[in-house]
C-alpha cells in the first residue's frame, strides 16, 4: 500500500513539471489591466505567465504561509507600500541587473535592488469651475477656510490617501500634518465614501468644487471606452499639479519583486526587465493611462494635455514606513 | 451502523474543519501589538462598534418584515401571481450585496439619473435640495436587508406550510382571527426557523467588507481590514477578528436560552393549510405588498446593470464566459453537496447522541459563517500550508523527494474554506428541520429495531426532504456570490463570474462589471428556479 502511494505520488510529480517555460505571478493589480502585457511578454519569450490576483496583504500572507514551496515567482502591487511590507518580511530577492538599473531611475527603486516601480501614479488636486478663485497651488493649501464645504475625498481607509499622508509626513513633523488632516476634514462636502472616480463624478454633479484623485481614473473617464454621462463629467474637471515651487505632487508606483523561494526565478527576473522595457511602458500608459516610470516613454495623449509636472522625489520606501503612523494620524483627525 | 461513539468521533472531525482556522486565529492574533488597541479604542473602535450594531438592528427589523410577512402572505393567502410570487421572493438570493449597492449608488448618488433630472427639471443645484443619501448606514440596512431577506422568508414559508392545519383549527376553536392566530400560534411555533433564517442574515451582515466599504460606513468589520491593510497587523486584525467571533457566540448563546423551554412537535400528519382567497382590492394590495420585497432586492438593481451593460457596449468574453460558468457552477455544486451531507451529520449526531461533544461540534459549525471571507481564507491557509510542508519536509528528510504543496493552491483547499464558512449554512437550515421532527418519531422507529442509521434514512430524509434542497439551495447561491475566499485561495489562472464582476467593480468600471453580474444572476437563477420548484413538490 504504501509502495502505491509513493509511485502514485511520484507519478504526480513527474506530470507536474511541464516541459514548457513558465513564471507564476501573484498580482495585487486586476488581472485585465496587467493580461495585455503579460500576453506581450509571452508572445515574445514563449514564457507563459500563470497568474492569481488578489489583494496584495492576502498574497503576502499567502506567500507566507506557503513558506520554501510557494510556487509564486513574482509579486506584482499597486503601490510602493506594500513592496516594501515584503521586503521586510524578507519575501524578496534582490536582482542584480544592468537593465533594470538603466530602465528604472533610482528613487523608483529600492536602494537594496529588491523591488522595483514599474508605472508612476500621480495624485494631483482637480477642481471645476466653480471652485473659490483663489490661490490652489499645494496639499497644504487644501485646509483654507475658503474650501469649507468644497472638498470631496475617498476614504481614509484607501491606500493611496494612506500614502500621500505617509508622503506629507516625510516632509513635516506629525503635529503639523495632523493639523492639515484636521483642517482638510472640516473643509469636507461629504462623508469621504465611494471611490476616486465618484469625487470626480460629485464634483461634477456640483456637490463639491475641489477633488484629490489619481489621474489615471480621471483619464478613464476621458476615455473613448468611458459612458458618456462619465466623460461629460471628466470634461468638467481640470488638473492642478499642487507643490510644483517646493518638494512636487505626490506619486506612489505600481511595482514588482522577486520571490526568494522562487521556482522559476530565471524567468521572472526576464518578466521583471520586461515590464520595464520601452513596449511594456507603453503599454503601460495605454491600457490603463498611468505615467510610464522610464524616461523618454511618450505618455498618453489624454495625460500630456495636463501637461509635464515635478513629481515628490521622496524615496519610496518612506511611503511604507510611515503607513502605519499615517493611519492612526488620520483616526485621530476624524477623517473616516 | 454508527454507535454513539463514532457520532460522536464524526462530529468532532467534522467540526475541526472549522476548528483548525479558529486556532490558527488564535495563534495568528497572539502576536498583536497592545498599543494598538489603545489607539483604537480611544479614536475609532467605538463607532464601529455602533455602526455594526445599529446596521445589525437595522438588517434585522428589514429582514424579519419583508421575510416573515411574505412568507405569511404567500402561505395564508390566495391571489393573482402567487405562484409566480412564491419562487420570485427568491430572486435577491442571486444578488450580491456588494452589487447591489454599486446599483443603488449608480442610480440614487448625485450624479445619478434621478438627482441629475430633478436638478434639471426644477432648476435646483447640489445643495438646494435634501435627497436621502444612499451611501450611508441607513443606505446599506436599506441595501443588505433587501437582498438578505430570502434567508428569513425561505425558512419561515417551510415552518409555515409544514405546521398542521389542527393548530390552526385549534385557534378557531379559541375564536382568533386569522391574524390573531399568526401573532398567537403559527410565529411562536416557527420561531427556530424564523430565527435561523436572521441567524444567517446577521452573520452575512457582519461578515460584509464590500457594502459597508464602498458606502464609506465603518464597522468592526472595515476596522478588522483597515487594521490589517492600513496599519500592516495582521495579528491586530486576527484578534479583532475573534472578538466578532465572541460577539457572534454570546448571540448565539442568548437565542438558545431564550427558547429552550418552547419546543413544539405536532405528533399527527400534518395536512395542507388551507389558504384564504383575496380578490379585489385586497388581492391588489397583496401583490404590492410581496411585489416590493423583489422589486427592491432584485429588480431595480439589475435594471441599473442592464442599462449599464448596453451603454458599455461592451462584448461578452465569449471563450472565457462558458469556462467562468463551468468553473463556478461546478465549484457551487460540489461544495453544497458536500456541505449539505456533512451539516447533516452533526446535526444528527446532536439529536442521536445529545452528548457535550456533539453540541460543541455543532456549535463550532455554525460558527464559521460570521467571520470575514478573507480572515477565513487566511486562517484556513495557514494549517493547510503547514501541514504541506511538513509533509513535504519529511518526504525530503526520508525519501529525498518533495512532494510541494499538496492541499493549499488547490481546488481542494478552496473548497475547505468554503465549506468552514458555507457549513453553517447548511446546518442552520437542516437543525431547523430536524427541529419541527418530534423526537418520539425516533422512539418508535428504534423500539421497531431500527438503527439511527436507518432512522435517519427511512424516517428523517423522507421528511426532511424540503430542508435539504433549502440548504442545498443557500449554499450552492453563497458559492456562486462569494469572492474574498475564491480571491486569494484560488490556483493560478483560476476565475470565477464573482471574481470577474468584482475585479471591474473594484476599479469602479461598473459598466463592465455590470456584464459579470448580470450572468452570476442568470446562472443563479437556474439553480433558484429548478430548487423552489423540487421544494414546493416536497413541502406541499
Amino acid at each position: 500500500m504504501k509502495k502505491f502511494v509513493l509511485i502514485a505520488l511520484t507519478g504526480l510529480l513527474v506530470s507536474c513539471s511541464s516541459p514548457t517555460p513558465e513564471v507564476n505571478l501573484y498580482s495585487a493589480r486586476k488581472e485585465a489591466l496587467i493580461k495585455p502585457l503579460l500576453d506581450a511578454f509571452t508572445k515574445e519569450t514563449g514564457i507563459k505567465v500563470n497568474i492569481i490576483s488578489a489583494s496584495a496583504d492576502a498574497l503576502l500572507e499567502r506567500i507566507k504561509s506557503e513558506g520554501i514551496n510557494s510556487p509564486a515567482d513574482v509579486l506584482l502591487t499597486t503601490d510602493a507600500g506594500r513592496l516594501h511590507r515584503a521586503k521586510q518580511a524578507s519575501l524578496f530577492a534582490p536582482i542584480d541587473s544592468e537593465v533594470l538599473n538603466n530602465n528604472i531611475p533610482a528613487n523608483y527603486r529600492d536602494g537594496d535592488n529588491t523591488w522595483f516601480g514599474l508605472s508612476l501614479r500621480a495624485r494631483p488636486i482637480m477642481v471645476t469651475a466653480k471652485a473659490p478663485d483663489i490661490a490652489l497651488t499645494s496639499y497644504e493649501d487644501l485646509t483654507t477656510p475658503e474650501l469649507a464645504g468644497q472638498i470631496c475625498i475617498r476614504s481614509s481607509g484607501n491606500i493611496y490617501n494612506q500614502s500621500l499622508v505617509a508622503s506629507m509626513l516625510a516632509h513635516a513633523s506629525a503635529a503639523e500634518v495632523e493639523t492639515w488632516a484636521k483642517g482638510l476634514v472640516a473643509n469636507l462636502a461629504r462623508e469621504p465614501q465611494g471611490g476616486d472616480r465618484d469625487q470626480i463624478r460629485a464634483a461634477a454633479a456640483g456637490q463639491c468644487s475641489v477633488v484629490v484623485a489619481n489621474t489615471y481614473y480621471l483619464a478613464n473617464m476621458l476615455a473613448d471606452i468611458a459612458t458618456d454621462d462619465d466623460r461629460a463629467a471628466g470634461e468638467a474637471i481640470s488638473v492642478i499639479w499642487p507643490n510644483q515651487q517646493n518638494r512636487g505632487t505626490h506619486v506612489n508606483v505600481s511595482g514588482a519583486g522577486l520571490i526568494k523561494s522562487a521556482p522559476n526565478s530565471d524567468n521572472a527576473i526576464k518578466l521583471i526587465e520586461y515590464l520595464s522595457g520601452d513596449e511594456a511602458q507603453h503599454l503601460y500608459a495605454n491600457v490603463n493611462f498611468e505615467y510610464p516610470v522610464k524616461p523618454g516613454v511618450p505618455v498618453h495623449p489624454i495625460l500630456a494635455k495636463w501637461g509635464e509636472f515635478k513629481a515628490d522625489a521622496l524615496p519610496l520606501e518612506k511611503l511604507g514606513e510611515n503607513n502605519a503612523e499615517a493611519v492612526k494620524l488620520m483616526d485621530r483627525a476624524g477623517w473616516k | 451502523m454508527l454507535s454513539g461513539i463514532k457520532w460522536q468521533a464524526s462530529s468532532l472531525a467534522i467540526a475541526s474543519l472549522v476548528l483548525l482556522p479558529l486556532i490558527a486565529l488564535l495563534v495568528i492574533s497572539s502576536q498583536a501589538n497592545m498599543q494598538l488597541w489603545q489607539h483604537l479604542s480611544s479614536t475609532v473602535l467605538p463607532e464601529y462598534v455602533r455602526n455594526s450594531l445599529l446596521l445589525m438592528l437595522g438588517v434585522s427589523a428589514i429582514t424579519l418584515t419583508l421575510g416573515v410577512g411574505s412568507a405569511w402572505l404567500v402561505t395564508q393567502y390566495r391571489f393573482p401571481g402567487i405562484r409566480f410570487f412564491d419562487w420570485a421572493l427568491l430572486l435577491p438570493l442571486a444578488m450580491p450585496a456588494y452589487i447591489s449597492a454599486y446599483s443603488y449608488t449608480g442610480l440614487l448618488d448625485v450624479a445619478g439619473p434621478i438627482q441629475t433630472w430633478l436638478r434639471d427639471a426644477f432648476g435646483w443645484s447640489v445643495g438646494d435640495y435634501w435627497f436621502p443619501p444612499i451611501r450611508s448606514l441607513s443606505g446599506a440596512v436599506l441595501v443588505m436587508g433587501c437582498v438578505l431577506y430570502p434567508y428569513v422568508y425561505l425558512l419561515a414559508r417551510s415552518a409555515f406550510i409544514s405546521q398542521s392545519q389542527h393548530f390552526r383549527d385549534v385557534a378557531a376553536l379559541m375564536g382568533y382571527s386569522r391574524r390573531q392566530a399568526f401573532m398567537r400560534i403559527t410565529l411562536p411555533i416557527a420561531r427556530p426557523a424564523v430565527i435561523a433564517g436572521l441567524s444567517l442574515a446577521l452573520m452575512e451582515t457582519l461578515a460584509d467588507y464590500g457594502t459597508v466599504a464602498y458606502f464609506g460606513v465603518n464597522t468592526f468589520t472595515t476596522g478588522i481590514f483597515r487594521t490589517w491593510f492600513g496599519m500592516d497587523s495582521v495579528s491586530n486584525a486576527a484578534q479583532l477578528a475573534l472578538v466578532l467571533l465572541g460577539f457572534v457566540v454570546v448571540l448565539l448563546i442568548i437565542e438558545r436560552r431564550s427558547r429552550q423551554q418552547a419546543q413544539y412537535y405536532d405528533k399527527r400528519k400534518s395536512s395542507t393549510p388551507s389558504p384564504k382567497q383575496l380578490t379585489g382590492v385586497k388581492g391588489l394590495i397583496a401583490v404590492g405588498l410581496v411585489s416590493l420585497p423583489i422589486a427592491l432586492g432584485f429588480v431595480i438593481p439589475v435594471w441599473q446593470l442592464l442599462i449599464w451593460a448596453v451603454q458599455s457596449h461592451a462584448q461578452l468574453w465569449q471563450s472565457e464566459f462558458w469556462r467562468l460558468v463551468l468553473n463556478t457552477v461546478s465549484l457551487a455544486s460540489v461544495t453544497a453537496v458536500l456541505a449539505v451531507m456533512l451539516g447533516l451529520l452533526v446535526a444528527y449526531a446532536v439529536r442521536t447522541t445529545q452528548a457535550p461533544i456533539t453540541r460543541f461540534a455543532k456549535q463550532v459549525v455554525s460558527l464559521g459563517y460570521a467571520v470575514p471571507g478573507t480572515i477565513i481564507a487566511v486562517a484556513t491557509l495557514v494549517p493547510l500550508a503547514k501541514l504541506d510542508n511538513l509533509v513535504d519536509a519529511w518526504f525530503r528528510a526520508n525519501l529525498d523527494i518533495s512532494t510541494g504543496l499538496i492541499l493549499s493552491g488547490t481546488l481542494a483547499a478552496l473548497i475547505i474554506a468554503y465549506l468552514v464558512r458555507f457549513m453553517a449554512v447548511a446546518l442552520g437550515s437542516l437543525d431547523a428541520g430536524l427541529q419541527s421532527i418530534a423526537p418520539t418519531m425516533d422512539q418508535a422507529a428504534q423500539s421497531m429495531g431500527s438503527s439511527p442509521w436507518q432512522v435517519l434514512r427511512r424516517v428523517h430524509i423522507p421528511m426532511l426532504k424540503g430542508s435539504l434542497l433549502t440548504a442545498l439551495l443557500l449554499v450552492f447561491v453563497d458559492v456562486m456570490k462569494e469572492l474574498p475566499a475564491t480571491l486569494i485561495m484560488r490556483p493560478f489562472n483560476f476565475n470565477t463570474l464573482a471574481v470577474r464582476a468584482y475585479e471591474y467593480a473594484s476599479d469602479e468600471r461598473l459598466a463592465d462589471a455590470s456584464l459579470a453580474s448580470l450572468a452570476i444572476i442568470c446562472a443563479g437563477l437556474i439553480p433558484v428556479i429548478l430548487l423552489t420548484r423540487a421544494i414546493h413538490r416536497h413541502t406541499r
